[in-house]
């Protein structure tokens, strides 16, 4: 037809080559590349992650101590912003023009497409307000949160506080956890992480071109529902613990209290403390970074992280021993001449006791008596097996949990310390010790260090007749109240149970006629032992520990009041408020007339290094100008002498405030 | 009387059904794919001007009377009008460019009431007519410069005021009439240094222009080694060389100058020089991730999350066969392709049974034409050809676009159902 007719193949080779070019090129993008695939569903599936609910925590009688509450975030879809009544909406969320300004470009800087937080934790009545109005915000919306509360304002070492997670937790936890997570930091919020923060679920969430939501995706068939956390019942009385708070206010100390029949922590407090909802308000940071720097570490756990000395409190452990041991009897006497003498040093006693035996021995808190006993408990082998008999002695006390952690459900316990017979040996030299050179542990004191908690332990086994359970603080778990098996099991600590009778005997005389006699509550038979704990830094120690009623006890509990002087001023009236309290719900008039709200507000606090450094400048200044005003004024001597006194015993808070800086510093080290 | 009668009779039997068949079910996908890219719960009724796949059904049903309406007119009216309606359509571009509207940056609409024509649409079935008209006539070779030189200035003169629009797009389908002019004897010679020059363009774009040079005269050099007996080809070389060294140069030039900016960027997003995903490389990545995402067998009817929450922009028009691969997958890419195919090899085939060259002519037109449309549109959803604005025939959602294509093709059956006929050019 036409001389060009053959060149309707090339133009139709033209057509398929191409054509197939589309095709190879779709086969490839279609089939054998996944990425498309990957990325469309990046593009319009957003995973959502449900929070659960964090477990409450309920006090030992279901009161709440711990639990959430809805806050409100205010956050803005700048995309979606229409204009509106500026001035009104500063008004009610209290902001200014240019408050608002700076977050509303702070939003739409990180995306106009996506909803961003306004305004952080409004108040309930503002969101209220606010919430009325919303529809005239286009753009705006209230978003629902939780947060902790604490209605009591309670225990917040034993409950701790949880906080954003940071790089590390993520990393710890292998990706369990995501940025913007809550995990617990301290107490029982960290203790109990795993069961209090439940369960995350997950929403797969469709959503379009420009991030609307388009419903769920597959029908919700990946979607998983979050579980809520585990509900805790703590072993707290917050009655009892509330009454210790008081009690310890302005003082620093501690007050621990345990159910000897199941090793349940009754009260857990110490002071100084904090009110746990600061933890969680908005602007918290100063808050914290404030009580970081405060000089009394409220932050510090002291019922498990504060060493002691335990003092005289130690002594019936002693002579339970040595009971044990057969070392005495009850009908044993040791003449005390009001001091003992070991080897070319004296330990002075407070009393000229005279022939003692082990109930006048308890009562009278003879150091004369138990230096004796130790003597004798620690040479039973000989002088030269010192060593190896002390290293018996040693275990011995750490069956009482001294010296051991106790595993309490809190982190960061510490163990207390009971010197082995190791340190001995480095520090005299090997087989150049003796019952002498250590003869300070007999009464509680040198290396010998406990925290609180342990020495309410020691009260518990006393109260069972030689067991103790671990002493805990969550009492059960679960809708189910399940309860850890390890806090049913009978720890003995090897001493038979009739030889508690004796140093029982004796302690009940302690409260009854004894040391700690003005403490005595009537109607209760109270067992005890007051201790009063040098304090090489400062002021004594206030010890008291005991348990009440003497036969089938409900409490047992450790007092600590630092710097406050004798464990029978203190520590022991204290303590009788506690146990009065938790046994009989009220507190009665004392016969002794000692009165509850005397205790409440004394201020026992040692004076701070700021106060210290500005009393010194004080005392200087004064001193200049006593000197100033004796050179030129002699007629008026009599003001300045006056004036030298008090600076004198200035001087002398001055020294016991430093050393207690010193120590608080030493102990934040240690930490 | 008799013989017309049964023209008449003969008229429908003639009438190429496959043709027409590949037309329906081209339509038919095409109002499928615009219903569900743009399906919207609130408004579920079919037809009706709510809805582009509402308005796309009322352009179908136009556009089949269209065709019958073409189908019942004389071939001789197609012939002896043809000039008619390409000064027509010169009349209509011009005014467009005064009177017409703005839509996206390109002055292509006249306003009709709620409807808008696009004359360049309109162009290609008068320009296909002419040139046909024109090349058929007695004593035209295109080998000669002069009917060479008439029928680029046919084609030039709508490229022209179609590109002062400007609707690049529109302009560069007129390029695709190069397959008619070679079926009518213009050199091979053509296509292959047009092929070289975009290969060239796109190499000068990649690569550094020094190796590139350095690299063409290595090759230049051999070939000149290779043939070095042969004086002509020794010259043609050399000439070859000249030329291609000077357009290296020049490309750099055509870039900075006179390309627009949104042009670089769409030239370099495909070339790969820019990965800018979230604005320039937005729509191509998207509409990759669309066609991509749909497998083997796609995602289903209304169910493309690419199409449904709408990540791909101009799905109903431009981007149509987003819809496609993504909803139907592979095997509905390899169906359409596979549709389309058919369809211009069906075209060809028609063609070049035509007793007057005016119909083979035509023809071809209508088949480079379409070739066109099909490859630069699906080339550029899947980021193998630069983004142009042209819809994909029969498919995209457009009325003028449909009712163009309609008409090429439809005029194109009728010819070829009078293909016994004789039919003389005036």
């Amino acid at each position: 037809m036409n001389s060009f007719f053959a060149r309707r193949y090339v133009i139709t080779g033209i057509f398929v080559a191409l054509c197939l070019v589309l095709l190879v090129r779709l086969f490839y993008m279609q089939i054998m590349d996944d990425k498309y695939l990957l990325a469309s569903k990046s593009n319009v599936v957003r995973r959502y992650i449900v929070y659960p609910a964090r477990g409450p925590i309920l006090d030992r009688h279901g009161k709440i101590m711990v639990q959430n509450v809805p806050v409100f975030d205010i956050t803005v879809l700048p995309r979606e912003v229409k204009p509106f009544d500026t001035t009104l909406f500063c008004k009610l969320l209290g902001i200014d023009k240019e408050g608002f300004d700076k977050r509303f470009n702070k939003a739409v800087k990180y995306s106009p497409y996506l909803q961003s937080v306004f305004e952080k934790q409004v108040p309930l009545n503002v969101w209220a307000s606010f919430q009325e109005r919303l529809p005239e915000f286009p753009g705006f919306d209230v978003q629902r949160r939780t947060m902790r509360t604490y209605p009591d304002s309670t225990a917040a070492q034993f409950l701790g506080y949880i906080g954003e997670v940071t790089d590390r937790d993520i990393e710890k936890s292998g990706g369990f956890y995501r940025p913007g997570d809550y995990i617990g930091r301290s107490g029982v919020e960290r203790a109990y992480e795993d069961l209090l923060r439940g369960q995350r679920g997950v929403r797969n969430v469709l959503v379009d071109s420009r991030n609307v939501q388009k419903g769920s995706f597959a029908n919700g068939a990946f979607d998983t529902s979050a579980v809520a956390g585990e509900r805790l019942i703590s072993s707290l009385d917050s009655k009892l613990q509330k009454l210790g708070e008081q009690l310890m206010k302005n003082k620093v100390g501690s007050i621990v209290a345990i159910e000897p029949s199941t090793g349940e922590i009754l009260a857990f407090v110490s002071s100084p403390t904090y009110d746990p909802n600061i933890m969680v308000e908005k602007g918290k940071g100063n808050v914290i970074s404030a009580m970081y720097n405060d000089p009394y570490s409220p932050f510090l756990v002291r019922p498990i992280q504060a060493y002691y000395s335990p003092g005289s409190s130690f002594k019936p452990l002693d002579a339970l021993i040595a009971l044990q041991e057969g070392i005495i009897t009850p009908q044993t006497t040791f003449f005390c001449p009001h001091y003992y003498q070991a080897g070319n040093h004296r330990v002075g006693c407070e009393h000229f006791d005279g022939v003692t035996d082990l109930r006048k021995g308890i009562s009278q808190s003879c150091n004369t008596y138990f230096c004796n006993v130790f003597d004798r408990l620690i040479n039973a082998h000989g002088p030269k097996n010192t060593a190896t008999t002390y290293g018996a002695w040693r275990e011995k006390v750490n069956n009482f949990g001294f010296g051991v952690k106790l595993d309490v459900d809190l982190p960061h316990e510490r163990r207390g310390l009971v010197p082995t017979p190791l340190y001995y040996d480095n520090r005299f030299g090997k087989n150049h010790w003796r019952s002498s050179s250590v003869i300070s542990l007999a009464i509680g004191q040198g290396e010998l260090l406990a925290t609180p908690l342990q020495m309410a332990n020691i009260e518990c086994t006393i109260a069972n007749r030689g067991f103790y359970f671990k002493p805990h603080l969550i009492k059960a778990i679960g809708d189910k109240n399940v309860i850890k098996k390890e806090f049913t099991e009978k720890h003995y600590v090897g001493v038979d149970s009739n030889y508690f009778h004796p140093v029982i005997d004796g302690m009940q005389d302690v409260v009854d006629h004894g040391t700690a006699a003005d403490s005595r509550i009537p109607g209760i038979v109270m067992c005890g032992k007051t201790g009063t704990v040098q304090n090489p830094h400062g002021k004594n120690h206030s010890v008291f520990v005991g348990f009440a009623p003497r036969d089938n006890p409900k409490i047992a509990i450790a007092v600590v009041v630092e710097n406050a002087g004798y464990g029978a001023s203190w520590a022991a009236p204290i303590a009788s408020f506690m146990v009065e309290k938790y046994l009989k719900d009220s507190i009665t008039r004392r016969p002794s007339g000692i009165d509850l709200h005397r205790y409440m507000n004394a201020n026992l606090l040692p004076p701070t290094p700021a106060q210290i450094k500005a009393q010194k400048q004080r005392q200087d200044s004064l001193r200049r100008l006593m000197k100033d005003t004796s050179r030129k004024r002699t007629d008026t001597l009599e003001k300045p002498r006056v004036q030298l006194k008090s600076a004198g015993n200035n001087n002398r808070r001055d020294t016991m405030a430093k050393l207690y800086a010193a120590r608080l510093k030493r102990r934040e080290d240690a930490e | 009387m008799r013989s017309s009668s049964a023209n008449q009779r003969g008229f429908f039997f003639n009438v190429d059904w496959l043709t027409v068949l590949l037309y329906l079910i081209l339509v038919t996908i095409g109002w499928f794919n615009i219903h569900s890219a743009v399906f919207d719960p609130k408004h579920p009724e079919v037809i009706g001007f709510d809805t582009n796949y509402g308005k796309q059904l009322v352009y179908i049903i136009a556009g089949v009377v269209l065709a019958i309406v073409i189908l019942l007119l004389d071939n001789r009216f197609f012939i002896a009008f043809a000039s008619i309606f390409y000064a027509i359509t010169i009349i209509l571009l011009i005014a467009v460019l005064i009177v017409g509207r703005n839509v996206g940056g390109n002055q292509a609409w006249i306003p009709l009431g709620s409807f808008r024509l696009q004359p360049s649409e309109f162009a290609k079935v008068t320009t296909c007519l002419l040139l046909a008209r024109y090349l058929s006539g007695p004593n035209i070779r295109i080998t000669e410069w002069k009917s060479f030189l008439a029928a680029g200035a046919i084609i030039g003169v709508p490229m022209m005021l179609i590109m002062l629009q400007p609707d690049t797009g529109s302009t560069l389908v007129f390029c695709s009439l190069i397959f008619v002019l070679y079926r009518e004897g213009l050199s091979p010679w053509f296509l292959i240094v047009i092929a070289l020059i975009i290969a060239l363009f796109v190499l000068t774009l990649l690569f550094n222009q020094l190796y590139l040079i350095l690299s063409l005269v290595v090759l230049g050099l051999l070939v000149i080694w290779m043939f070095k007996h042969y004086r002509q080809v020794v010259f043609a070389v050399l000439i070859g060389l000249a030329i291609s060294i000077s357009f290296i140069f020049s490309v750099k030039y055509i870039y900075g100058h006179v390309l627009k900016q949104h042009q670089k960027e769409r030239i370099d997003i495909l070339l790969g020089l820019t990965t800018d995903l979230k604005k320039k490389g937005y729509n191509v990545n998207q509409s990759k991730i669309a066609i991509g995402s749909g497998k083997l067998w796609g995602k289903g009817y209304l169910q493309g999350t690419q199409t449904r929450y709408s990540f791909v922009p101009a799905q109903s028009t431009d981007f149509i066969f987003c819809t496609i691969g993504e909803e139907w997958g592979f095997a509905g890419s390899l169906t359409l392709i596979g549709i389309y195919l058919f369809l211009l090899l069906r075209l060809v085939a028609i063609a070049e049974r035509q007793r007057s060259p005016f119909s083979r002519i035509y023809g071809y037109g209508v088949a480079s034409i379409l070739f066109f449309h099909v490859m630069i549109n699906i080339g550029m959803t899947i980021g193998i050809v630069p983004v142009i604005g042209i819809p994909l025939p029969l498919i995209s959602y457009g009325g003028s676009s449909l009712w163009s294509f309609t008409i090429l093709l439809f005029i194109l059956v009728k010819l070829d159902s009078n293909r016994m006929g004789t039919i003389s050019p005036a």
